[in-house]
């Protein structure tokens, strides 16, 4: 396989388009007030009907900003960001199917699934 | 003049590569990857025997959500101060590296120590690893995460003393990026957790 060298200056060029401190500290604002916001639907009874729905989008919500920003996902090599969600993709796939097959045949799960 | 670029270029040091990009944090990226499928598997076995409490606690009488809340908390937060930690050694400033990579272990401390609080308190209240399908499945995919926690914290220690004996110049930013990959996705892998695991009612 040809190799290059390491890309000296491109990662130099990265590193400049991450955000600085300040705006790290408006993310971890905005997932603190996320995270406040989960706790507190899941007190309110109103929202119960509601609740796995919100939670799961106040979860995805915090998930791809810290992947995004904390990570780095969003100013780094596209090659970094298709490793991972190729990974969550299997994972979430590969899973579903796993549960899908019990929740049809429960007996497979062994007794009282 | 090449040793000076090497001083003011970050990463400047040449490696051989067939991507142009760093070949450890591509490993790193396909590591963490591979590490979606191993959490996804502790996960969805604890979606399938959250139900089977054979006659001991059930998650919505054991769980205490505003602890496991402010638990979360801290962990969120250490991801920040671990992002202050790389943008510290990304611009030279090395003190700034040590408070933060300090700030990042006490926090990731604070977390692991109240796991092994509410590890005690489960215990006492009736739920062991071998009680139920329940328990199993719960301590597994939460010790292991608190595993991978402490794995963590060894790892800031060992970089706040490498960094001390002054071996992580601004050039070597990289050690902390990668350090900060994992630690980054154990937080994600919380924000999952306690999701699925603590908040979203079970039958």
């Amino acid at each position: 396989m040809a190799s290059t060298e390491f890309d000296a200056p491109r990662e130099a060029e990265e590193l400049s388009h991450h955000p600085g401190p300040r705006q790290y500290v408006v993310i971890a604002i905005i997932l603190a007030i996320v995270t406040a916001a989960e706790v507190a639907i899941y007190y309110v009874e109103a929202l119960e009907d509601w609740l796995v729905p919100f939670l799961i989008v106040f979860s995805v919500l915090k998930f791809i900003l810290v992947a995004l920003y904390f990570m780095h996902l969003k100013f780094d090599s596209l090659i970094f960001r298709r490793l991972f969600i190729v990974g969550i993709v299997l994972a979430f796939v590969v899973f579903t199917i796993v549960l899908l097959t019990f929740f049809l045949a429960p007996e497979t799960a062994g007794p009282g699934a | 003049m090449a040793t000076h670029e090497a001083a003011v270029t970050p990463h400047a040091e040449e490696h051989h590569t067939s991507t142009g990009l760093d070949n450890v944090k591509l490993a790193m990226w396909a590591f963490l990857g591979s590490e979606c499928l191993f959490f996804g598997s502790l996960i969805s076995t604890y979606l399938l025997y959250r139900n089977r409490t054979q006659g001991g606690p059930t998650p919505s009488e054991i769980y205490d959500i505003p602890f496991t809340s402010v638990s979360s908390f801290v962990l969120l937060m250490s991801s920040l101060t671990m992002v202050l930690a790389l943008a510290a050694i990304q611009r030279g400033d090395h003190r700034g590296l040590r408070a933060w990579l300090l700030a990042t272990a006490f926090l990731g401390m604070s977390f692991i120590g109240g796991q092994i609080y509410e590890f005690t308190t489960f215990y006492e209240e009736g739920l062991a690893l071998s009680k139920s399908p329940f328990g199993s499945a719960f301590f597994l995919l939460t010790g292991f995460h608190g595993a991978h926690v402490t794995v963590g914290i060894l790892m800031l220690l060992a970089l706040y003393g490498m960094s001390a004996a002054g071996r992580i110049p601004q050039a070597e930013s990289r050690k902390v990026e990668f350090i900060g990959l994992y630690w980054h996705f154990v937080d994600i892998v919380w924000i999952v957790i306690f999701t699925v695991i603590y908040l979203i009612p079970t039958e």
